[in-house]
């Protein structure tokens, strides 16, 4: 029982590191910039439960706090890239509330096309 | 099967293969954007493998620095910059690859010399290494030997570490100015826009 439960933390891990390579070829790719913003927030949704899945193989409990770390620390990333697009600035406070049509930003629409690669 | 091939084995060579393709898009891709978040990808990667090598000391620290606050800081700097990097000409490439080239081959070199992973009789763990976890048990009453080495035995070494980082990150603060331009300035030598783009701070108090 012990053992089929170990196979089964592996084949877990084995999948969510398939599941990664799909998600940096996403990330690779392109074609938009939003493709690779949801890439890469779902690439870390990935690595959190990859840490937990592998603390279980290993038999550490500290891979949890990491995975918990990394959770929180995936957010704010997302947070300041999403801010980054829409204002082209880091610190607009709480209630800028100007918000207008996303078209006309800076970020302008050549780059949302992504004509990069 | 190979003898020693475990699962875990398996699993680090992926986490491998994978920071290896991320690091030569980094170099390849032109997009500074993309290059951002596939540094975050990187930090993630190599804190995972971090943890499957058990320093789960450095895949924390790899967490909070890499995958939070250097992401952020590389997107305050390329609203400095433009969003694409221009391409570097083949002449100019030569001398950094040649100096790479050497680099490596010595590492490849020096590679044979180190022990394997874990060896109880290497260097590190021998002399004062097996001191410390000897001791570290009655001296300290912490369970992690990398926390009370850092905190205790040469607390003094770390307390002047925290503040040479203080002083240079207060040094930042005072060059920037904490007067809410951060991260809206533009560079603008001598009233020129260099970034061939119109700053947006202004724009917003023009069109509110």
């Amino acid at each position: 029982m012990e053992q089929a439960l170990h196979y089964l933390n592996v084949g877990t891990a084995m999948f969510l590191l398939i599941g990664m390579a799909l998600l940096l070829g996403r990330l690779l790719s392109g074609p938009t910039l939003y493709d690779r913003i949801l890439a890469v927030n779902s690439f870390g949704t990935k690595t959190v439960l990859f840490l937990c899945v592998f603390s279980l193989i290993i038999g550490r409990q500290d891979g949890i706090d990491i995975a918990i770390l990394y959770a929180l620390m995936n957010f704010i990333a997302t947070i300041a890239v999403l801010k980054f697009f829409r204002y082209s600035a880091l610190d607009v406070s709480m209630n800028y509330s100007s918000r207008g049509d996303l078209s006309k930003t800076v970020v302008g629409k050549a780059e949302m096309s992504g004509e990069d690669t | 099967m190979m003898e020693g091939f475990t699962p875990i084995l398996l699993l680090d060579m992926g986490l491998l293969a994978m920071l290896v393709v991320v690091a030569f898009a980094v170099v390849r891709l032109r997009s500074l954007f993309a290059i951002v978040m596939l540094q975050g990808v990187y930090s993630l990667l190599s804190a995972a493998w971090f943890v499957s090598l058990d320093a789960v000391d450095v895949a924390f620290t790899e967490a909070a620095v890499g995958a939070g606050i250097s992401t952020v800081l590389m997107l305050g700097a390329m609203l400095l910059t433009e969003r694409e990097a221009k391409p570097v000409p083949f002449q100019k490439q030569l001398g950094p690859l040649f100096i790479v080239t050497i680099v490596a081959l010595a590492m490849f070199y020096a590679v044979g010399d180190m022990p394997a992973f874990g060896d109880a009789l290497s260097p590190a763990n021998s002399y004062v290494g097996a001191d410390y976890i000897a001791a570290t048990k009655n001296d300290i009453i912490l369970p992690n030997v990398v926390t009370a080495v850092l905190a205790s035995y040469r607390s003094f070494d770390t307390f002047g570490e925290v503040v040479v980082v203080y002083m240079a990150g207060l040094g930042i603060l005072l060059l920037l100015g904490l007067n809410g331009n951060a991260g809206k300035w533009r560079a603008k030598p001598n009233g020129q826009n260099i970034t061939g783009r119109k700053n947006t701070a202004e724009q917003r108090e023009d069109k509110p």
